[in-house]
């Protein structure tokens, strides 16, 4: 059985982007998903499929009470944080098309522009577990642990800083097109990337994504339902996850190639499930916590070879609207919001549905990513 | 300051062996007995032959800087007061992939945070070093030509 085109996205919602907002996470979520079922036109009684992050705050039960959804026959969550995103569509596909539910809805509702809520600054003084080989040696944040990997990356193919402000530069430009964007209204030129304080060396201030108070949802139908839909439908082409053999999340250092991450086991599966190839995307939403990401990721989907990805990079070929592949086409983690990548999924979305505010012409498909460095997810979307 | 760092739980049933070993003076690693397939960070089972059995291989202690990052705040308190400092990933010489995260010292006796940073180079020939931080021995790395 495949699921190939048989579910699409047919609503897309969210909330305001900020810092601070005074909704609690459970309050966000459930205003995101209401929007996204008006978007749809779908009525949340016919609801009766649930899959979000392992880390939401609000809980199924307190959704659906909520928001009046159900009975809800399907429900399900996905771990390791900014790889969940893409997963929470494709099970909700998985779901719909194999009839366990017959619309799904999947979100994610976050609350990390306050410093006190960042995950790391929030620990114990003995640590156990993987973080015990870690943190001990001041290895404390993602921006860390994701720098280590970095720096052996310049070091392996050549890439430069130069490459890396090419990816900020490109999302920075797109979310410098969109309203909603946290940086709508802030250029960033290379020479304020270069000049901004390190956070992690090699990895500077403007490689690192947003902190983001917002959420964002989707809702899932049948192919067929979707025909008679509010919206044109976005199918759902390929989806794929991957835990790659001795993978360990953010701090994959101790397996033999740790410069091959979940992104390369991920798109075997992705592309397998395809009718299209890589050189046929021609817009895609990349996970983007961290720059340097981007650029494995470029080579883990196969737009390029193995250490190629920083020139890949360059005479903005991330960039819209000419550039080869235009990324993050909304402006990505880096500056629409962070919101664990869910906005890429709706970008993605938007960008099938012709609606996006760097619009690619004619694009039959778009890749959606998750996080890179964590156990991962992806989604091809095609347009209708 | 130096006990507001974090310190790992030495009583994690299944790396106390290696802090037991750390406190000795010695860098062990997870090395299973029915196949000899060397593991880390420890774990229960071997990857390789599926066996429970393991003993702890003490290594040489040497190895290169296999990569390393300088970290600026914001921090932790205790690590922002020290900050900028050093965090290396160690290569080690009887295992390329047997790596361990560290930080490059000048001296066993000197704190992490005062290595000079131009002294970090991928590849520079390391030893370890256990520093004392309240009852954990944490191995750090020095480089090879200095101090001796």
């Amino acid at each position: 059985m495949e699921i190939k085109d048989r579910t699409a996205i047919v609503g897309i919602g969210q909330t305001a982007f900020g810092k601070g907002l005074p909704d609690t996470e459970l309050s966000l979520a459930c205003q995101a998903i209401a929007a996204a079922l008006d978007d749809a036109g779908i009525a949340p009684r016919e609801v009766d499929g649930l899959v979000m992050f392992s880390m939401e705050n609000g809980r199924e039960v307190e959704v659906a009470r909520n928001l009046g959804l159900g009975p809800i026959t399907y429900f399900g969550e996905v771990g390791y944080g900014g790889g969940a995103g893409c997963a929470t569509v494709g099970h909700a596909a998985m779901a719909v098309a194999t009839g366990q539910c017959r619309v799904a809805v999947g979100w994610r509702a976050r609350k990390r522009a306050a410093k006190a809520s960042r995950p790391w600054a929030n620990v114990a003084a003995r640590v156990s577990g993987s973080v015990q080989w870690t943190r001990p040696f001041g290895l404390l944040r993602p921006v860390d642990e994701i720098a280590m990997l970095t720096r052996r990356y310049m070091y392996e193919y050549g890439a430069t800083r130069d490459h890396l402000a090419n990816v900020a530069l490109a999302c920075r430009k797109h979310a410098n097109r969109n309203p909603f964007a946290t940086f709508f209204d802030r250029p960033l030129t290379r020479e304020q990337y270069m000049a901004s304080r390190w956070i992690s060396e090699p990895l500077c201030l403007y490689d690192n994504c947003l902190e983001t108070d917002g959420a964002l949802a989707v809702v899932v139908t049948s192919a067929e339902r979707a025909r008679d839909g509010k919206q044109p439908p976005v199918y759902i082409h390929s989806f794929a996850q991957s835990i790659p053999p001795q993978c360990q999340p953010m701090t994959n250092y101790f397996c033999e190639d740790p410069l091959r991450g979940p992104a390369w086991e991920c798109a075997q599966l992705l592309w397998a499930k395809s009718d299209f190839k890589a050189a046929d995307v021609r817009v895609a939403q990349i996970y983007d916590a961290f720059t340097p990401l981007i650029l494995l990721s470029l080579e883990g989907y196969g737009f390029c070879a193995r250490g190629e990805a920083g020139p890949f990079t360059e005479a903005g070929a991330l960039e819209w609207p000419d550039g080869r592949l235009p990324i993050n086409t909304s402006g990505g983690g880096l500056s629409e919001a962070y919101v664990h990548g869910f906005n890429l999924i709706l970008e993605g979305v938007r960008q099938m549905r012709g609606t996006s505010t760097c619009q690619v012409p004619g694009a039959p498909c778009c890749l959606v990513t998750s996080g890179e460095g964590v156990p991962t997810s992806a989604l091809l979307l095609r347009r209708a | 300051m130096e006990e507001q760092f974090l310190l790992p739980d030495v009583e994690d049933p299944d790396s106390a062996p290696f802090w037991q070993a750390a406190a000795q003076g010695q860098l062990v690693v997870q090395t299973c007995v029915d196949c000899g397939q060397r593991r880390f960070p420890p774990r229960p089972m071997c990857y390789r032959c599926r066996s429970l059995r393991h003993r702890w291989q003490p290594l040489s202690g040497r190895g290169t800087i296999w990569s390393y990052v300088i970290a600026h705040p914001p921090l932790l308190p205790a690590y922002e007061a020290v900050a900028p400092y050093n965090v290396v990933v160690v290569a080690t010489a009887e295992d390329p992939t047997i790596r361990f995260v560290g930080n490059l010292v000048e001296s066993p006796e000197e704190p992490f945070h005062r290595t000079k940073l131009d002294r970090l180079q991928i590849g520079a020939p390391v030893r370890v070093v256990f520093q004392r931080v309240d009852d954990v021995y944490l191995p750090r790395w020095m480089l090879e030509t200095s101090g001796r």
